[in-house]
């Protein structure tokens, strides 16, 4: 990928101070995103995921801020930014997010029209009936049937998958060049899941838009992303395109998600499951953040923070399982064989 | 499979709230009986029920039709007082949200022996701190959590907690309402591990409710399919995944998201589209096509099934 990225953060670092300490949420993490891709963010809760997308538009809670690094945006560092004025010329307008919980970001007194109305207004200047004539497009661009009847009720004559739809119009109504979805399957049905993410594939490529998915599910990566990275503690611990990472992972806590999928799992047998818990933040963290979880762990991982090891042009992982003066480590037979795995299931 | 001894026997079960014009049959003629020592799960999306039926036999839901059986007695509806006591201590419950379903004010001491104090199960007080540190230990966690308070632990720990309360009851029987729906996929496998080692170590029996169909194939020996309030189909594990014959059971696992990108990028949706049964003439039966595979279906449906089975 010869390419230019569209947004591209450099060593980025978020701190939270926290009953007078601090904590690191985000220990140096580099991403560059691209136009048009998909990328799909992965980790456990806590890895500091959304707190890093949260980062690019400015969203971080009063607490916490970027303490370090750079975010490139159209030629501007935007993680220099100081005032809700400068972040409302990109949130919303350029970037948006559409949140995990249906429920919980939709104003539950307000009409379903005039919640979308309100962000066209806000962002492409369009007054009266003319916001309203696009709040009904958009109503039936993210597929809501009879959308002059449902231009009038509140949050709670939806269900959740049609809410979250509304989310989705919100977040693109002001045509944003990059959409990022926090988790936006995690509170709906396993069918209603597999509508949205099919909805915002079609807006993709209709809208051109570049689309950050934030996940803990490996099937939704699968189904929807291009790019996928792995985040672990704060850090970004591999990334690659996504057949790399299904079929050729390389960091032992991407493997540890895979193996303990329990798609993967033989009945009768148990699930190979991350023993432990992530590290405290609120401590420096040493070496290699995953090494007391990873029974394989080298000695050099106690000691020394690995740096990023190619493995193609498009395929990194921060470990030191491939420094060539490593020992010879193979992939475990869970990751190696996924794809047959999965495939004699079927 | 007819030797194997029956727990829980369901017949025509219909479940209904608010009554007049107001009423709403939730659960309609389900049937289906759950095997000593088995895992049983019901998969279904929100709102199809499957919670419902899970309440029901713990007599948390009343029932309007139709009967629930636990060890050959009748358990549903008005029963003796002794029998009561009976299947709450018996029948157990492990809930979908560790957050929620914990007291955050009582210390976890007092949250798993909440059972031993309601029915006064101990001689005296040394008993009773034996079998908390019993059930502790049994799920993993440290004696000295007993006096901490619910926040101060991960979800992982929670669903632990949520654990140990239901076996200090010494149950039988437990259903288990989405236990790893709210977890992180790293603490899936821990739970799901703990829930088969218990099965093993305590000859337990799970009803497994769930709307994930990849954790369900893993955790259990046979699945029933329901929506909107009828079971539509019913098979062992692997038959039913390999097998699907009902529409809605296949557009279900068509939607479960692979881990494998090439088989999902290339995967088509199906949709199930309800008008597609016509049940004005022809009525639909609750059949038997393979032995232990039921489907719900009319005579001309079940014709087609049958021809797909072989």
């Amino acid at each position: 990928m010869a390419k230019e990225p569209i947004l591209s953060a450099k060593d980025v670092e978020i701190q939270f101070s926290l009953r007078g300490r601090k904590l690191t949420a985000i220990r140096k993490c580099s991403l560059d995103l691209y136009e048009g891709e998909t990328l799909a963010i992965v980790g456990e809760s806590g890895s500091g995921k959304s707190v890093f997308t949260k980062s690019f538009i400015g969203m971080l809670d009063a607490n916490g801020s970027i303490t370090g690094g750079s975010i490139m945006y159209e030629g501007v560092d935007i993680s220099k930014y100081k005032t809700e004025k400068e972040w409302l010329t990109i949130r919303g307008k350029k970037i948006a997010m559409v949140m995990q919980d249906p429920m919980t970001s939709l104003n539950p007194l307000k009409k379903i029209g005039k919640q979308i109305q309100e962000s066209i207004e806000l962002h492409q200047g369009l007054k009266g009936e003319a916001a309203k004539k696009e709040a009904l497009e958009m109503l039936k661009k993210v597929g809501i049937p009879d959308p002059e009847r449902r231009y009038n009720q509140y949050p709670h004559e939806f269900s959740g998958g049609m809410r979250q739809r509304v989310v989705i119009a919100i977040a693109v109504a002001c045509r944003p060049q990059i959409l990022i979805c926090d988790e936006p399957t995690t509170a709906l049905d396993v069918t209603i899941q597999a509508q949205i993410l099919d909805l915002v594939r079609h807006l993709q490529s209709e809208l051109h838009m570049t689309v950050i998915y934030i996940t803990h599910d490996l099937g939704v990566v699968a189904n929807v992303a291009d790019r996928v990275a792995v985040m672990y503690a704060g850090q970004i611990v591999e990334y690659g395109l996504v057949n790399e990472i299904f079929y050729d992972a390389w960091h032992p806590y991407t493997w540890a998600l895979l193996s303990a999928l329990p798609q993967l799992g033989v009945k009768g047998q148990e699930l190979p499951s991350i023993e432990g818990t992530p590290p405290n933040l609120f401590n420096t963290i040493k070496g290699d953040a995953f090494a007391p979880r990873n029974k394989h762990a080298l000695a050099i991982d106690f000691v020394k923070e690995p740096p990023f090891f190619p493995i193609s042009e498009t395929h990194s992982a921060k470990t030191w399982y491939l420094d060539p003066r490593a020992p010879k480590i193979e992939q475990p037979e869970a990751v190696r064989r996924l794809r047959e795995k999965m495939r004699e299931r079927r | 499979m007819a030797e194997r001894e029956k727990l829980i026997e369901i017949k025509d079960l219909q479940i209904s709230f608010g009554t007049g014009r107001k009423k709403f049959v939730a659960v309609d003629h389900v049937n289906f009986d759950i095997y000593k020592g088995e895992t049983f799960s019901l998969v279904g999306e929100s709102g199809s029920g499957k919670t419902t039926i899970g309440r029901a036999i713990l007599r948390i839901n009343p029932t309007s039709a139709g009967e629930i059986y636990f060890k050959g007695q009748k358990i549903n509806g008005k029963i003796d007082v002794n029998l009561d006591k009976e299947v709450i201590r018996k029948c157990q419950m492990i809930f979908q949200d560790p957050m929620a379903s914990l007291n955050e004010r009582a210390k976890v001491d007092y949250i798993i022996s909440e059972g031993l104090l309601n029915f006064h199960l101990y001689k005296d007080e040394k008993e009773r701190e034996e079998k908390v540190q019993k059930a502790l230990h049994e799920v993993g966690l440290l004696p000295e959590f007993a006096s901490r308070f619910p926040h101060e632990f991960s979800g992982g720990q929670r669903q632990r907690i949520g654990i140990a309360r239901a076996l200090i009851m010494e149950p039988e029987f437990i259903v288990a309402d989405e236990p790893i729906s709210a977890l992180d996929v790293s603490i899936r496998a821990q739970v799901l591990n703990l829930l088969n080692k218990l099965k093993k170590s305590r000859g337990l029996t799970y009803l497994f409710i769930a709307h994930d169909l990849s954790v369900v194939r893993f955790i259990s020996d046979r699945i029933a399919v329901i929506h909107k309030g009828r079971i539509v189909e019913l098979a062992e594990a692997e038959e039913l995944f390999l097998h699907p014959l009902h529409p809605y059971t296949k557009a279900l696992l068509s939607a479960v998201p692979q881990p494998d990108p090439e088989v999902e990028k290339k995967k088509k949706l199906l949709v199930y589209d309800p008008s597609i049964h016509d049940y004005s003439v022809d009525k639909p039966v609750w059949e038997e096509i393979l032995p232990g595979h039921f489907v719900y279906g009319n005579q001309k449906e079940l014709e087609q099934y049958r021809k797909e089975v072989q």
